[in-house]
């Protein structure tokens, strides 16, 4: 049976030209870039390099890179690092945050931190009103994803930076999900700092990046020698670093291509899931979404019975069922849009990557409606009308 | 996360159905919760002579429906009263823990069955001294 993967916002393959670039750094350019040898200049040049190249891909400076190991540890230096350095009083972030966000959000709540979250409307955009009127005269910061994991909305960044610098607060973005995939320069959108992983465009999991803009001066959270200019201690991981660096740089020349190519299979795909099974809805921005993202809720059936008749088939999906989150809760992401928990259990998260081919969409189109028939079948909620 | 036997169930549930004019019908859970489970029995000379399951759910509550239905064809009420959400688990080979509380809520459906048959056929005597435990409205701590 051919395997299909369309869980690329979970995670990415590596790149096969990104792990050649990182193969050399485990057993032969394997020094500690720390080091005044030759070995450890070596590898620190490579760190060097991959950090002008994640630099460059974003329209920062080399010097506001810092190097962490992954997208969670960037959002909870962004919160944490620049929340810690005043004395306890307000921020704002998103309701439909990733819980790296989020549960860095309730953990500095219970150190004495007052938090807003910002309700979203029914696509998943922002409510621009809701977020100005939340600022106060302690806020000192708001963080709102760049594009939602879930459902794929884009957010009007560049507003809500601008509205936050006008209210005397900086803006961080956890764009995890976008980096690679959209166009991204910080100058433009006006962010203070940018959260970056690796492992969700085609890098290495374990490593990631936050860009954080010249003057904006974080307490580190990890304490030791002093790395990254003592924001981040610990021995680089050089590999890692390499394979973000190349795997940036790779996504952002070859976006002309990949982007618009997968809006078109997204499209596609969606018109064609909604036009032949009923009772399913689209979720999300119908425009303002992520280029792979297809997420959509089907009613009278739930989410991991549906991924478990996909992947019988060879189909790699996801879901924001509670059952498939293990969590016993569904996704906050979907009862933030308005949707009642029956509908969030039956959504359903495809996320094409740029391996994806046009004939995967019509095998998947082709083996869906049969499924949701078969389970509709089985469901006492269902009755064919 | 599920074995081979639960997964055997969910792919090719046996009993799949609703049975017309069933002697008793029993339904557990509630669609907030994320599962639903609907039995119906036919009862002869105090024997589970038919059953069938509608299921709304994840992929261990339809394999858990799909197994009670196997396991109670043929018994008498007593003997299918006994039949504990626990035992049905056991029988696939084991559940995930986070599964436990709410997608295995099957045997209950079959009780409610049978508590149903024995009402409607006048029997409601009899309900406490076969069915035991029976099982309670199924509540949520966290919601």
């Amino acid at each position: 049976m051919k395997s299909v993967y369309f869980d690329h916002a979970a995670t990415t393959p590596v790149d096969r030209r990104v792990l050649e670039r990182m193969l050399p750094f485990f057993c032969e350019d394997y020094g500690n870039p720390s080091e005044l040898h030759r070995l450890g200049r070596e590898a620190r040049l490579a760190v060097e390099t991959a950090r002008s190249q994640v630099a460059a891909a974003l329209g920062a400076g080399d010097k506001e890179i810092v190097f962490t190991a992954g997208g969670t540890e960037s959002d909870n230096l962004a919160l944490f690092g620049y929340l810690q350095r005043f004395e306890p009083g307000h921020f704002i972030i998103g309701a439909i945050e990733h819980p790296a966000v989020m549960e860095a959000a309730r953990a500095l709540n219970r150190l004495g931190w007052a938090v807003d979250f910002i309700p979203v409307d029914e696509y998943g955009t922002i409510d621009l009103d809701a977020y100005e009127q939340a600022f106060r005269d302690d806020t000192r910061l708001a963080s709102v994803m760049f594009a939602n994991n879930v459902v794929g909305t884009i957010q009007p960044v560049a507003e809500l930076a601008r509205i936050a610098h006008e209210k005397g607060a900086v803006f961080h973005t956890d764009a995890v999900q976008a980096v690679g995939s959209v166009p991204i320069d910080v100058q433009d959108l006006g962010v203070d700092m940018l959260t970056i992983s690796g492992h969700k465009l085609y890098g290495p999991k374990g490593i990631g990046a936050l860009y954080a803009k010249r003057g904006t001066r974080l307490t580190p959270m990890i304490h030791g020698g002093g790395h990254e200019r003592r924001l981040r201690s610990g021995t680089e991981n050089v590999p890692g670093i390499v394979g973000l660096g190349a795997a940036l740089e790779i996504a952002v020349a070859e976006m002309p291509e990949t982007k618009p190519r997968l809006e078109g299979m997204r499209d596609r795909m969606a018109a064609a899931v909604i036009g032949s099974v009923p009772d399913t809805m689209y979720l999300g921005h119908p425009t303002e979404r992520l280029p792979g993202n297809v997420a959509f809720t089907v009613r009278y059936i739930e989410g991991e019975s549906m991924l478990l008749q996909l992947d019988t088939h060879g189909y790699m999906v996801s879901s924001g069922s509670a059952c498939a989150s293990g969590s016993l809760e569904p996704s906050h992401v979907i009862l933030a849009l308005g949707l009642g928990a029956e509908e969030a259990h039956g959504s359903l998260r495809i996320s094409l990557g740029r391996e994806n081919t046009d004939d995967e969409i019509d095998g998947f189109v082709d083996v869906f409606p049969p499924i949701v028939e078969k389970l509709r079948q089985m469901s006492p909620l269902y009755v064919k009308g | 996360m599920y074995t081979d036997l639960v997964m055997d169930h969910f792919s090719n549930p046996r009993n799949v159905g609703e049975i017309e004019d069933a002697d008793g019908v029993g339904q557990i859970g509630n669609p907030v919760c994320g599962d639903v489970m609907r039995i119906s029995i036919d009862v002869e000379d105090d024997h589970i002579a038919d059953v069938k399951f509608k299921t709304f759910g994840c992929g261990a509550a339809v394999a858990t429906s799909s197994m009670v239905t196997e396991m109670v064809k043929g018994k008498t009420l007593g003997e299918a009263a006994d039949i504990s959400n626990k035992a049905v688990a056991e029988a696939l080979g084991g559940l995930p823990a986070n599964k436990m509380h709410c997608s295995n809520l099957a045997a209950d459906a079959l009780h409610l069955a049978i508590q149903d048959y024995l009402v409607k056929s006048g029997r409601e005597a009899e309900v406490e001294q076969i069915l035991k435990a029976l099982p309670k409205e199924h509540e949520h701590s966290s919601h």
